[in-house]
């Protein structure tokens, strides 16, 4: 989509709607000065300064590496700091809500516990099985499981990915793309020692089993990661561990 | 220490669904091909009911081809529908089970009953 | 310096702590989403069209004669497009389970996968086409 170019001379407004609020909460529309260059976060910021400073947004780094402000923009779970307005107002239009499927707090902020909660759910975190006393790992980078992993590690949490995908609105209980993207990662580590329980706790009807390849997390994830093909991944491992009696 | 997450509930019986599903897609996926060729042929070839019937008992194959695919149907569609009664009609749990083995049997039965009456 | 207080207050949100936002059509624009649609919609009809398929089939071959008759009632254009519909389901349905069969069971290319999708929409055309114009 071709920038609008912006005399810096003579800024034009353009109308931005943002959901105030809890859940059941509604648009505002504002009137924020256009600027060339200018991000979502610079346009949620600027109402927070100078318009309506009740308004409860979060970020941190503001240059695309926390992942903490990730919100609805005009439909799409994104993230505002990497966000150009020019690049996503459609027929001069930006609307800004919090991230879909998760409980709202106030206005843009959600709670991100439940998001959390599945990752734990999913035995999303490493289990040692080496002590102090034992020597280094030793992990061949070329290896297809350490390959695997580097696709997917890069993970940070910011649950867009979540908020994207169909299936977390459909089944409240269904742990979501990061929770088994990053469960992939921990199945494919040789030094980790959580086996078939982990296994165990990403199949069910609320696990990988339920994911149908809309590719939505895939789709809109910022570091251009692909937990459908960690799914995927899952999916196999799950089918070939209950055919042999492991579950 | 991270807050403990809901459970999973009956990983089990989860899996051995999805592996049925997609053995029978798989054997469905050969099915298909078989029986959609078939019908395209026949339809070309504006075949009548004798023919139709003479091949099809003509050769012991194709009793034990749409036995298979009965079957295979049998298991696969109402998997399938089990799926959306959860996701977009909230059907859950015991019910929906019920549902999809009810489905499952009257797919079969008719199925059986088609077959045979191919069979002659 | 301190920014002016807003106009007209807030009135206090009386928002349910707990319940969340949901996505609409804006976040379903992808192809792979669209698969999925067909997938799901093309296997509801084949699954609640099958009884009906058994009893017609079983009814018709129980007797040939009538068999007869009712392969010259399928020639009408009418029957003969909702016969091409079912066929379009079937191998759509068909299809697009076997490119699922290939990102779950195969692996995953990234770079394929726009491909895939666009594979299995031409074979379910090309069948249904081939269908329909043997009429």
């Amino acid at each position: 989509m071709p920038l609008r170019h912006v005399t810096p001379a003579a800024p034009s407004s353009f109308p931005v709607r943002i959901w105030r609020g809890g859940a059941d909460g509604r648009f505002e529309l504002y009137d924020v000065p256009r600027h060339a260059s200018q991000t979502v976060l610079d346009v949620v910021s600027h109402v927070q300064r100078h318009i309506d400073p009740t308004l409860a947004y979060r970020y941190a780094c503001r240059v695309g590496m926390c992942g903490s402000c990730a919100m609805t923009v005009n439909g799409k779970a994104r993230w505002t700091c990497r966000t150009h307005v020019d690049a996503v107002t459609t027929a001069g239009t930006l609307e800004v809500a919090p991230l879909n499927h998760l409980p709202i707090i106030r206005d843009l902020v959600v709670d991100m516990a439940p998001f959390f909660d599945k990752w734990a759910a999913a035995r999303g975190a490493f289990m040692p099985t080496a002590t102090r006393h034992d020597d280094f790992a030793r992990v061949a980078p070329l290896s297809p499981q350490r390959r695997a992993i580097d696709a997917t590690i890069e993970c940070i949490g910011c649950a867009v990915c979540y908020s994207s995908c169909d299936v977390v609105g459909w089944r409240p209980d269904y742990l979501g793309p990061a929770a088994l993207n990053r469960a992939w990662t921990l199945v494919n580590d040789v030094r980790d020692g959580g086996g078939d329980a982990r296994l165990q706790a990403v199949a069910g009807d609320a696990g990988c089993l339920s994911c149908h390849t809309h590719q939505s997390c895939t789709e809109r994830c910022p570091k251009q990661l692909a937990p459908t093909a960690a799914i995927a991944g899952l999916k196999r491992l799950v089918a070939l561990a209950v055919v042999k009696g492991r579950l | 220490m991270p807050r403990r997450g809901p459970a999973v509930p009956s990983a089990r019986a989860a899996a051995w669904r999805f592996v049925l599903q997609r053995a029978s897609a798989a054997a469905l996926a050969l099915c298909v091909v078989v029986h959609l060729a078939t019908i395209i042929y026949a339809v070309r070839h504006g075949l009548s009911s004798a023919a139709i019937v003479a091949r099809v008992r003509g050769n012991a194959v194709w009793p034990a081809f749409y036995l298979l695919f009965v079957v295979a149907v049998a298991i696969h569609a109402p998997l399938g529908l089990r799926n959306v009664a959860d996701e977009w009609l909230g059907l859950r749990g015991r019910g929906v089970n019920v549902l999809a083995v009810a489905f499952g049997l009257l797919v079969l039965g008719m199925g059986l009953f088609a077959v045979r009456t191919l069979a002659g | 310096m301190l920014p002016k207080a807003p106009a007209a207050p807030l009135a206090e949100p009386r928002g349910v702590r707990g319940k969340s936002r949901r996505n609409d059509a804006r976040a379903r624009t992808h192809p792979a989403y669209w698969a999925f649609v067909v997938h799901r919609v093309s296997g509801v009809a084949l699954a609640l069209f099958l009884p009906l398929h058994f009893v017609t089939l079983s009814q018709a071959l129980a007797r040939p004669a009538s068999f007869d008759a009712f392969l010259a009632w399928t020639h009408q254009p009418a029957v003969r497009l909702a016969e091409s519909l079912l066929v379009l389901a079937l191998a759509a349905h068909f299809a697009g389970g076997v490119r699922l069969l290939l990102v779950e069971f195969v692996g995953w290319r990234a770079d394929w996968q726009k491909t895939a999708i666009a594979v299995a929409v031409a074979a379910a055309l090309a069948c249904t086409l081939l269908f329909a114009m043997s009429a």
